[in-house]
């Protein structure tokens, strides 16, 4: 049973409590504890269930690598699933539950699974559920998902209450790790001038170094590590992060850090995470190494834990695994841990060292303090089964013949130390192995290259494989030179010397016993998380899977939310056993940012909400808030959908609308219609190329109505071109099309024409434009005053005027979009608001009212106008919507017509733009195909055109629709079938007819516009 | 995340504020081309490993067009100039070929 201690504790303040909760049991800790370290004190062995057997399983590590204590945090809205213990700083109130079991923690339904572990093996679900085939869907699935999964999902209804952030700074140097080589790093390219910014992930500075009873300059680690962190701080050129995990290293020196600013004291007001988003000129990794677990048979249980970890719950913490400890390790580091519980006034009955020989100064310190040391010994099988009571020793050289049973409460393991080559290896760096230490190492030669082609991360400290405290100081000292020399800085280096007792060399130990039979394999834990064993490993071998990568995703090995930091190496020395081959060959996975996961939240930031992106409004939005319009967004902008009175549905609203306009007059806000000026010498011949249609021909004074195609020929936007004077065009394009085309302008010009003397500019902003449209729309104009003459003579259809209409300066364009007498008039947007004002004045006593974009749509549809996302999605051409009169056949060239030559785009097969009309009057389904004889393939019906828009027409008191057609202007009143979405209840296609008619609708002549 | 310095402005450019445009310096073939040539400047891309040309625009700066010499597989930058040219300019040629003595030229 793991408990408090009396005394020892560096990181706690046993003067306060905290109280918490876990699992509805309340306990209590000190400020500085962690969930973990607290869970022991309380004596909490079992804090979680592993994901496919439902193994009770402990706290392992005492860091970022913790594959089992992931539990909930918080509640309702703030509820987060798998959450590390190991680095979740106590606070009070804080509430946590376990995750993964059923019913209960200690009781668990799901261990069975463990009973039948045999039949679960690697590839399992590859295997298994592959036939009948329809059973995946109805019974395998719907059971996978039921048991499947760490932790819960949020509840969606909740969203989050918690604000993000995020920062962006350009720096020298990032120096990546607290520890003291990161200090080291920090110190010397601090004096150096440069700019640094130091990330350490947990609260603390100084990393192990002060648990390993490392001595700098001949004192305590821990004097030097405050004396470091003051020099630091007085620094204005360093910036120290402490809670703040360097989380990626991306292309040409972005890296991104994730800071959690009030985790650990939550509070209103201060963001919960912060995401730095960095530009350095170089990363310096000092993130230490990560201490591997032994492979010996039950090496899963609770009570199990690396010596490591063992050592900081001791001396940070102040809180004892259990009383007696067994220590097994293939190395001299992991004596510190026995030496640690000794001095704690605890039991360690015995150190098992897989080793022959252990001779070293730390074995000979543990001999001295009483401790037996049993070399060449490994452990056989572990006792108990909600946890340690006792462990089986054997030979390591044997097959595993338990010599001796040795009571305990917990096993301190330690495989040896892994490099944290992450951030090296994130953006490319390639790693080199290190057959002394058995660990991977970054290989200097090979470093991940920014965009000068040179090296920009180097690894100081641990990270780079200097494991020993000895050798960590000049590691660091010379890592931080090439750093500097990148960035122009030096460093004066003369580091300060850190010594620790001599370590003997490890000896590598991949699985123990080394002869271990498979039925001790298939207990030996490789990955806690995914539950991945030796023995899987090994099948996964057999049966072919060679590839490293390809061995991780049959196993999932590695593929839980630790990535592999404690199963990686000791997998795929596995792997490289089985297979006969050298562990290099085999290599490793890739190591893919994040180094921990990070929050969404943080990812969003502040993108969220009402400033998820940027809202354009025009400038009589607020008049329309007014009115109580719904809005619909497009683009960025908001546009009125329509406009309801008090209690009147959506459709009403819309039918009122169109039937006011056309009967009267209505007010339609077109603001964001965007609006680009051409201008130059060669403005007409520029409009030539981008227009299907001529231009240059038009007159000042004139409108005329013009196609854009990309240059592969499919039509991208429309709109009505103005010419200003003989040098400038102004072009109106789609709401959504501004940015898109003003951009495709400037391509061409820049790219290709630039010899050719044109400007644009998109001026779509700087106009507030109304459409007054409707019989009574020249009335309700002229009445304003002014000096323009809006006459059917003087301002015909497709001309435009310039002047004053009342005290307003304006634009007035005779163009229609819905059929009607129409004028749109355009105001600097200042002038926008008072216009508006005034036309509703004006207008009062013909009732005229404002009508949003569905009533715009209607009445477009009504007359057969294209609209470019609806009757376009990328693949039409102007030629499929019978638009040949908008195509100049005088041009050799535009855009698009040498793409509109080839043969399929000539194909008469293409569909053709027709009218439909439901024989019922019923509306058609949007996007609907016609039905024609025949099955494809796949045994759907083949199909011979589809709906692109389609309509409730109120003029015309039935629905209405246009669509594409094989063959369709041949086809007039032709009846098709087209098919509905919901089948009926035998699963039969049902259908409804529609007959084929001209896609103008409304007025085909045109009498109402022209008048 | 790239960053690409604008020729036209200066600012060491990240990849956030820019928009690419594809391969640089193809020749346009408009009507009366053959239908191999329209396919080939429309279609057809070398897609290299290594060395490559392309187009870049600084959207969210300046709004200018220029064009970029990159490794694609190292990520490497050679340099960046004017979109205003008809092949890559002498300098930049010379950057690449220090960097990449084995370097045959465009495809």
């Amino acid at each position: 049973m793991s408990t408090r201690l009396a005394d020892g504790g560096r990181l706690i303040d046993r003067s306060r409590k905290v109280e918490f909760t876990f699992n509805g049991k309340r306990f209590s800790g000190h400020p500085g504890d962690t969930l973990a370290s607290a869970l022991m004190a309380n004596g909490q062995r079992i804090v979680g269930r592993s994901f496919k057997y439902h193994r009770p399983r402990g706290i392992v590590a005492s860091g970022a690598e913790e594959p089992n204590a992931l539990v909930n945090l918080g509640q309702g809205a703030r509820h987060e699933p798998n959450q590390r213990a190991t680095t979740t700083e106590l606070f009070d109130g804080l509430t946590a539950t376990s995750q993964n079991h059923w019913p209960s923690l200690e009781w668990d339904i799901g261990e069975a699974n463990a009973a039948i572990a045999r039949f679960l093996p690697a590839g399992f679900y590859y295997k298994t559920f592959i036939h009948p085939r329809a059973f995946w869907k109805h019974v395998f699935e719907p059971f996978i998902r039921q048991s499947a999964g760490l932790g819960k999902a949020p509840d969606p209804k909740h969203t989050d209450p918690d604000r993000y952030e995020q920062f962006y700074v350009h720096v020298d140097v990032v120096v990546a790790g607290g520890g003291i080589a990161g200090l080291q790093a920090a110190l010397e390219a601090g004096r150096a001038g440069a700019k640094v910014l130091l990330c350490e992930q947990t609260a603390h500075w100084g990393g192990r170094a002060p648990v390993d009873g490392v001595e700098i300059d001949g004192r305590p680690a821990e004097d030097w590590i405050a004396d470091a962190v003051v020099e630091l701080e007085a620094m204005e050129n360093v910036h120290l992060r402490p809670r703040t995990m360097v989380a990626g290293v991306y292309d040409h020196g972005y890296v991104l850090a994730y800071e959690r600013v009030s985790d650990h004291a939550p509070q209103d007001g201060v963001p919960r995470h912060r995401l730095w988003r960095i530009r350095t000129g170089q990363v310096i990794s000092a993130i230490g190494a990560i201490e591997r677990p032994l492979s010996f048979a039950g090496n899963d249980k609770p009570g199990v834990m690396l010596a490591s970890a063992v050592r900081d719950y001791l001396v940070e913490y102040g809180v004892s695994p259990g009383d007696r400890t067994v220590v097994v390790t293939n190395n001299d580091d992991a004596y510190r841990t026995a030496i640690a519980i000794r001095r704690a006034g605890l039991d360690v009955p015995c150190i098992v060292d897989a080793r022959p020989e252990a001779n070293g100064p730390l074995p000979q310190e543990a001999r001295a303090l009483g401790i037996p040391v049993k070399t060449g010994t490994a452990i056989a099988g572990v006792k108990g089964i909600r946890g340690v009571v006792a462990v089986q020793l054997c030979k390591q050289a044997g097959e595993g013949a338990v010599t001796e049973d040795v009571i305990c409460e917990a096993v301190a393991m330690s495989g040896g130390w892994s490099p944290a080559v992450h951030l090296w290896s994130h953006c490319g760096g390639k790693l080199t192995w290190d057959e002394a230490g058995a660990f991977f190492r970054p290989d200097p030669e090979r470093p991940p290259t920014n965009q000068s082609g040179e090296g920009f991360v180097v690894c100081a400290g641990a990270s780079d494989g200097a494991l020993h405290a000895g050798e960590v100081m000049e590691n660091a000292s010379t890592a931080v030179g090439k750093a500097l020399a990148a960035v122009g800085k030096e460093t004066k280096g003369n580091p300060p010397a850190a010594t620790a007792p001599d370590e003997a060399p490890l000896a590598p130990v991949w699985v123990m016993p080394q002869g271990a039979g498979i039925k001790k394999r298939a207990k030996m834990w490789l990955d806690f998380q995914n539950d991945v064993k030796v023995s899987d490993v090994q099948l996964a071998a057999r049966e072919g899977y060679e590839s490293v990568e390809h061995t991780k995703r049959y196993t999932t090995l590695g593929m839980a939310t630790d990535q592999g930091k404690l199963s990686n190496i000791n997998g795929l020395a596995i792997l490289a056993d089985t297979l006969n081959a050298p562990i290099p060959q085999v290599g490793t996975t890739t190591f893919r940012p994040p180094f921990t996961p990070i929050s969404m939240g943080a990812i969003a930031g502040e993108a969220r909400g009402e400033v998820f992106q940027p809202l354009r409004r025009t400038a009589l939005h607020a008049r329309h808030e007014e009115a109580g319009a719904e809005w619909e967004p497009v683009g960025q902008w908001r546009r009125p959908y329509c406009f309801p009175k008090p209690g009147e549905a959506r459709r009403d609203a819309v039918n009122r609308e169109i039937t006011a306009t056309r009967s009267s007059v209505g007010l339609l806000d077109a603001s964001t219609l965007g609006k680009i000026l051409v201008k130059g010498p060669d403005a007409g011949r520029f409009m030539d190329m981008l227009y299907t249609n001529m231009m240059s021909t038009l007159k000042p004074g004139r409108c005329r109505y013009g196609l854009m195609c990309s240059e592969n020929g499919f039509l991208m936007d429309d709109g009505v071109v103005a010419r200003l004077d003989e040098d400038t065009f102004l072009c109106h394009t789609t709401t959504g099309g501004a940015d898109r085309i003003h951009a495709h302008m400037e391509d061409w010009l820049q790219c290709e024409w630039w010899d050719w003397k044109v400007y644009t500019a998109n001026v779509t902003e700087q106009w507030a434009q109304i459409a007054v449209v409707g019989p009574k729309a020249r009335d309700v104009l002229a009445s304003l005053g002014g000096d323009i003459d809006l006459s059917q003579e003087a301002l015909p259809f497709m001309a435009w005027a310039e002047g004053k209409l009342g005290r307003f300066d304006a634009r007035v364009f005779r163009i229609s979009f819905s059929g009607e007498l129409s004028f749109e008039v355009a105001v600097p947007a200042s002038q926008g608001l008072a216009f508006w004002d005034a036309l509703m004045a004006a207008g009062q006593g013909h009732g005229i009212t404002p009508y949003g974009t569905e009533a715009l749509h209607v009445m477009r549809a009504e007359k057969g106008f294209i609209m470019i996302g609806d009757e376009t999605d990328g693949t039409v051409i102007p030629q499929d919507l019978g638009l040949h009169w908008a195509i100049s056949k005088k041009k050799d060239d535009y855009l698009g017509k040498r793409a509109q030559e080839r043969s399929h785009m000539t194909d008469p097969e293409r569909w053709q733009l027709v009218g439909l009309e439901t024989l019922d009057g019923s509306v058609l389904p949007d996007g609907a195909y016609a039905v024609a004889e025949g099955e494809n393939a796949n045994g759907q019906r083949n199909t011979q055109g589809r709906v692109t828009s389609t309509y409730f027409s109120p003029t015309l008191g039935k629905g209405i629709a246009m669509g594409l057609v094989l063959h369709g202007p041949e086809r007039m009143g032709e009846v098709l079938e087209f098919a509905r979405t919901a089948r009926d209840p035998e699963g039969n296609l049902r259908t409804v007819e529609a007959r084929i008619v001209s896609p103008v609708f409304f007025d085909p002549e045109g009498e109402k516009q022209n008048v | 995340m790239l960053t690409l310095t604008c020729p036209y402005c200066g600012i060491a450019a990240c990849e956030t504020e820019l928009t690419p445009g594809g391969e640089a310096h193809l020749t346009r073939f408009g009507p009366g081309s053959s239908d191999d040539d329209f396919e080939a400047y429309l279609f057809l891309r070398p897609n290299v490993r290594g060395v490559h040309f392309e187009r870049w625009r600084h959207a969210m700066g300046c709004g200018k067009w220029f064009l970029a010499a990159r490794d694609t597989a190292t990520l490497e930058v050679f340099g960046t100039y004017p979109a205003q040219t008809t092949e890559p300019p002498e300098d930049i040629v010379a950057a690449i070929k220090a960097k990449r003595p084995d370097w045959e030229g465009r495809p």
